[in-house]
């Protein structure tokens, strides 16, 4: 197999674009498509101030380089979840990857700086593992951002996880969460902008570019994540994908240019019922916002 | 050859010479959610490995989501 714009050997089959890319190529293409992710989305302004959330894992970590690479200001935010050795070598690679970048990574520690860790969150708040996990990350990713002086937070999602997550909410028709499903969320009462600068890229595709860069990531699947049902949704459309490539491409890029926006007036009227959170002041629907429960549950449980 | 898999890590030895794709189907492994690696180098799904090679099946499939 030959590159399909420089015709060295490939190293890469991307059987969604019927090509192969050496590597030289390939690295080429994976930066056109965050920067094209960008600009099409408007991600992100001249001279923003960009915090990326970090996980040690493939994506996060190519995110970060590609950003640097593209010249944006760009942190790094490692969150520190108490999951054992898995949290343990996780931080090790944000941290030697920051090193080698010679990059700025901002760390935040949950047991250490919130009091609990996620099994025992999840245990104390009746939540399944991940769900403790990204309420938690979501929250804390937001504040330091605040704190920071941020414009933006870039997060990891890949097109496999963004279809993934589609697949589960069409499943249970969730139209508020369908509404919300964006590869950009602007900025507003309280939250800095989200983006998801690699929803042109598949996860695969992410994984290559991490080997061909000499980029170290954890490999090992989160010992919590085993079992979820967002891996069963990943590996029912990798099965869709194998009889019929670009078939996830095509789930989610239509579904943004032809039916999103069926959804977001579901989306605003949830917003419009926010109030600041009676303990922290994030923006929530109820009293007490969903991170504030969990932490107090999690502490009361570990004490 | 020896085939390193992961999640669990283990170790196979499997005969060459068989190419890539044949390899992974021989495995009942889909090639959307794995790298082969071989010498620290990826390899596409037409390229032969052969009985002295050391290769590594990566998964890429990972993420909990809320």
């Amino acid at each position: 197999m030959r590159c399909r714009r420089c015709k060295a050997p490939a190293v890469i089959e991307l059987r969604r674009h019927n090509a192969g890319f050496c590597g030289d190529c390939f690295l080429h293409h994976c930066r056109e498509q965050v920067r094209r992710a960008i600009d099409d989305h408007a991600m992100i302004g001249a001279g923003e101030r960009v915090l990326v959330a970090v996980s040690g894992g493939k994506d996060s970590l190519a995110l970060w380089d590609i950003l640097l690479d593209l010249g944006h200001s760009v942190d790094g935010l490692y969150l520190g979840l108490g999951i054992g050795d898995y949290s343990t070598s996780s931080a090790a690679y944000a941290r030697a990857f920051a090193a080698r970048r010679g990059a700025n990574l901002v760390e935040i520690d949950l047991p250490a700086d919130l009091g609990f860790d996620i099994p025992t969150g999840s245990r104390a708040a009746k939540r399944v593992p991940c769900s403790a996990c990204g309420l938690s990350k979501r929250h804390l990713f937001n504040q330091a951002a605040v704190d920071g002086g941020y414009d933006v937070v870039a997060t990891g999602h890949n097109l496999d996880d963004e279809a993934a997550v589609l697949f589960g909410n069409v499943l249970r028709w969730n139209t508020e969460y369908l509404g919300r499903q964006l590869p950009v969320l602007p900025a507003g009462q309280g939250f800095v902008r989200k983006v998801k600068p690699l929803v042109r890229l598949g996860e695969r595709e992410m994984a290559a570019y991490c080997v061909l860069r000499g980029i170290d990531y954890i490999v090992e699947e989160c010992p919590m994540a085993e079992g979820n049902r967002h891996l069963a949704y990943k590996e029912a459309l990798n099965d869709i994908e194998e009889r019929s490539p670009g078939a996830k491409a095509a789930f989610y890029f239509e579904f943004l240019d032809k039916a999103s926006h069926l959804f977001t007036s579901t989306a605003d009227a949830a917003k419009a019922d926010l109030r600041p959170c009676s303990s922290c002041g994030s923006a929530t629907p109820g009293e007490t916002c969903a991170f504030c429960k969990l932490r107090a549950r999690a502490t009361a449980a570990s004490s | 050859m020896k085939v390193l898999l992961r999640n669990p890590r283990r170790e196979l030895d499997v005969p060459g010479p068989v190419a890539v794709h044949a390899l992974l189907e021989r495995l009942s492994i889909k090639r959307e959610s794995v790298l082969v690696i071989r010498a620290d180098t990826l390899v596409t799904g037409d390229a032969v490995l052969h009985d002295d090679d050391v290769v590594e099946i990566r998964p890429v499939i990972s993420g909990g989501a809320a």
